[in-house]
């Protein structure tokens, strides 16, 4: 009976233990400085002229730097952390402003399309000088006949440049 | 001096043209980069308001979780406080306007607002704690509120007549809060 009693006890504070010990293991690891700054990096000090987050000395940056650590070991994306500030402190914080962002994911398709409008605008130029070089003469066009010579004509040339010679 | 021949036919060259579609698409595109870069410069180029002038409606979303609407304030002066836990020349000032809050509260006269400057939530809560706060304020979402006034730092302080216009601006600290019953006062005659 005290041996069951014991092993009950056990077990209880087995499972106690148990379940203070989950909570712990299922926290977010504390994000380190390097994590923060590369984040903070992305973003400007709200208060003095530029001047990127990450080197900022003043108590509002370290506030930011805290807030980034805070969104960071909740698990947020760089991205979600750059939306959040952004409409609380406006675009003006951010490195690259949404968009010059959509501008700078729009480039290589404003290339290509750049590219092509001008082989196009130069194709559209040529055109006439392509056609000339590339559209071929119909085979059923009879060639052009030789120039007809008149025989007395020649007669009186060749004798008058033998007279000459 | 010769004369140019009149009879010889001028010739006739091809003239190549871009089709009436490109030529609509280019000038689309022109006007509508105009028409950015215009509306781009006009709201660089608009300076602050100044006394005299209608204060656009401001619309605070408080920390306890309200709106307020300056809309909804006409007939009241409205005192406009730009402040941040992370300025210490705020701290000086806090009680300064919570007492004159405290004064003109019971006649429901005066609307006092703080607007909470570029700060975070959790150290500007602590800040109204500390000061023991009491009237509406809320964070300046995307800093709409402090640009639309151009503030140059904190603490700045708008006071608004009862008609909505701008009739005080202090750029700076109040050391008492007799300074500031002074600007408000001649506005509630």
């Amino acid at each position: 009976m005290r041996s069951a009693t014991l092993k009950i006890a056990f077990l209880l504070a087995f499972a106690l233990g148990w379940l203070y010990a989950t909570p712990v293991s299922a926290q977010q690891p504390t994000p380190s400085d390097n994590q923060v700054n590369a984040v903070a990096h992305e973003l400007y000090c709200p208060v003095c002229e530029n001047i990127p987050l990450d080197v900022c000395s003043t108590q509002a940056c370290a506030q930011w730097r805290d807030l980034i650590r805070q969104k960071l070991a909740a698990g947020w994306s760089t991205q979600k952390i750059d939306d959040y500030f952004a409409a609380q402190y406006g675009e003006r914080v951010l490195a690259v402003p949404p968009l010059q962002r959509s501008f700078n994911q729009l480039l290589p398709g404003l290339i290509g399309a750049g590219i092509l409008a001008g082989v196009g605008l130069v194709f559209w130029t040529l055109r006439g000088s392509l056609r000339s070089v590339f559209v071929k003469t119909p085979e059923s066009t009879p060639p052009p006949p030789p120039p007809t010579v008149d025989a007395e004509l020649l007669d009186r040339v060749e004798k008058d440049l033998r007279q000459r010679t | 001096m010769t004369e140019a021949p009149t009879d010889i036919p001028p010739v006739a060259r091809p003239v190549r043209r871009l089709p009436a579609w490109i030529i609509g698409l280019a000038f689309i595109a022109l006007i509508a980069f105009l028409a950015v870069l215009g509306f781009e410069l006009k709201s660089i180029q608009q300076g602050p308001i100044l006394r005299g002038q209608q204060v656009p409606a401001i619309v605070l979303n408080t920390f306890e979780g309200t709106v307020v609407n300056t809309t909804d304030l006409k007939g009241k002066v409205v005192v406009l406080n730009f402040w941040a836990s992370w300025c210490v020349p705020c701290e000086g000032e806090a009680p300064a306007l919570e007492s004159a809050w405290n004064a003109y509260k019971p006649e429901g006269q005066v609307v006092f607002l703080g607007v909470d400057y570029v700060d975070t939530e959790p150290e500007a809560r602590a800040f109204l704690s500390k000061y023991d706060i009491t009237y509406p304020n809320g964070p300046d979402l995307g800093t709409k509120i402090s640009q639309m006034f151009r503030i140059t730092g904190v603490p700045e302080t708008y006071f608004l007549d009862r008609e909505g216009k701008l009739a005080y601006s202090q750029i700076g600290p109040f050391s008492t809060e007799d300074e500031i019953k002074a600007i408000i006062d001649p506005l509630l005659k």
